[in-house]
């Protein structure tokens, strides 16, 4: 499992080492494990499974 | 001398040199000098010395800029996509939103300071307050171009300037919700065919607090903190709006709480404004998954009118706005064959304060945009007015489609 996803809309990265303090995923929280609906915290356009494995 | 106006971006590339004016860069100082708008009606009331001369700014909104969209016209020119990241990087663009922040308090305190300070009567304090209303309805506009953007600076600066017009949860809402929301029955900031402005606002103006606060709660709670703590965005905003207008309260007076009322007022209903033309009718249509399609250059009106554009960092190109909600204001493009607008915001504002006229100019435009033909299937619908609506522009098959989407 890659452990860096990227919005195909704005580039948001979610890096799963660090994870996103702001948004309250602790570092180490895997892609799989964020919320279902969860959607782009950066353009809200884009959904969970828009996202691209970059790693 | 135009030239002095202008700057040319140039990119090698394989084909050779490509090269774009921006036409507009100097011309985007317009979005800051609107929001210093009360000064122009303090300024003539100061040198002519009638009170009347107050209401000089809302006739630049109401009278001026329809009339300056209608001459100027439309300006469908876009930055060639390579160019896009030059335009993106130059700090000039960036810093404009910035400074608009502090003047959007200077509009304010001026405001206040004459409505406390002179002889005025209570319609000379009215024009005052609905004036520097229209002013900071714009410093939600402004909010919303820093509040979109990735840099923590412009984000700060979003929640500070929201804190002029005590709007301080707009980030919140506007970027997690509507955006995402967008085009649906789910959104308060979307508005339904045959629904008026004053029935929309009355879903907007509340819908608009919960969705923000739940969507800050959830982010909260994930984090294990309470939602009534310093880390919660909307306390932040609304602690600046409280600093700020309780002390106007004690510099100029009781004539505050009636002055700041109606001025937060007009700003919200600003928003209401832009919000209920933005996606008049417009759905997104749901996919197999249960989830809606991804929000399409269609699902936002537009317009490409000069003026009011830039006077609004934009704003009006407003489906690529949606595709891509953290673009800068100078990159937003026009799209061909997107829902377009007759005439700019300050037209189409009080158009819709008319709701027949609205309904008159805007229905048909919307039963004949290309993804809805006509087919009210595909149409955003006022649940009360559904009947009525399905009446009037109804095709074959109109029965069926009612019982079966009453049966659901």
């Amino acid at each position: 499992m890659s452990s860096v996803h990227e919005c195909p809309g704005c580039g948001y990265q979610y890096h799963q080492d660090l994870g996103d303090e702001h948004e309250g995923f602790a570092p180490g929280t895997p892609f799989d494990e964020l919320p279902e609906d969860w959607v782009c915290p950066d353009c809200s356009v884009r959904y969970k499974e828009d996202f691209q494995p970059l790693q | 001398m135009v030239k002095r106006n202008m700057k040319t971006y140039t990119l090698a590339t394989d084909a050779g040199d490509m090269s774009f004016t921006d036409t507009k860069r100097y011309l985007w100082t317009a979005s800051l000098a609107y929001a210093l708008m009360p000064f122009l009606g303090i300024g003539a009331h100061a040198l002519f010395g009638h009170q009347a001369w107050l209401a000089l700014p809302l006739f630049v909104v109401y009278v001026i800029g329809p009339i300056l969209d209608w001459w100027l016209g439309e300006d469908e020119n876009n930055p060639p996509e390579e160019i896009v990241p030059l335009l993106e990087e130059d700090s000039y663009y960036r810093l404009l939103p910035m400074l608009t922040v502090p003047l959007h308090f200077a509009s304010l305190i001026g405001a206040a300071y004459w409505a406390g300070t002179q002889a005025l009567s209570w319609w000379g304090v009215l024009l005052l307050a609905v004036s520097a209303g229209i002013a900071n309805g714009l410093g939600i506009n402004t909010g919303h171009e820093l509040g979109h953007k990735k840099t923590q600076l412009e984000r700060n600066l979003a929640k500070i300037v929201l804190a002029v017009p005590a709007y301080g949860h707009f980030s919140i809402e506007h970027n997690r919700g509507h955006h995402r929301d967008v085009a649906t029955p789910e959104d308060p900031a979307s508005s339904r065919m045959g629904e008026s402005i004053y029935k929309f606002a009355r879903r907007e103006i509340p819908g608009a607090f919960r969705r923000a606060w739940a969507v800050e709660d959830e982010r909260l709670t994930r984090k294990g903190v309470s939602v009534w703590s310093w880390e919660n965005e909307i306390l932040q905003s609304y602690a600046v709006t409280f600093a700020l207008q309780i002390s106007l309260i004690a510099a100029f007076g009781w004539v505050m709480i009636p002055f700041l009322a109606i001025h937060n007022f007009l700003a919200w209903w600003q928003l209401t404004s832009a919000n209920y033309i933005e996606h008049y009718g417009l759905l997104r249509q749901k996919e197999p998954n249960g989830k809606y399609e991804r929000c399409q250059p269609h699902h936002s009106w537009n317009s490409n009118h000069k003026y009011t554009n830039l006077v609004l960092f934009h704003l009006e190109r407003h489906s690529d706005h949606h595709a891509h909600p953290t673009r800068r204001y100078q990159s937003l493009r026009n799209f061909k064959n997107v829902p377009r607008l007759p005439n700019g915001y300050n037209g189409m504002f009080p158009l819709a304060y008319v709701p027949p006229l609205w309904f008159r100019v805007m229905d048909p435009r919307l039963m004949a945009l290309p993804h809805i033909d006509g087919e009210l299937t595909r149409v955003n619908i006022d649940p009360d007015k559904k009947e009525a609506l399905y009446a009037k522009y109804g095709v074959a098959g109109l029965k069926e489609n009612l019982s079966a989407t009453e049966a659901a």
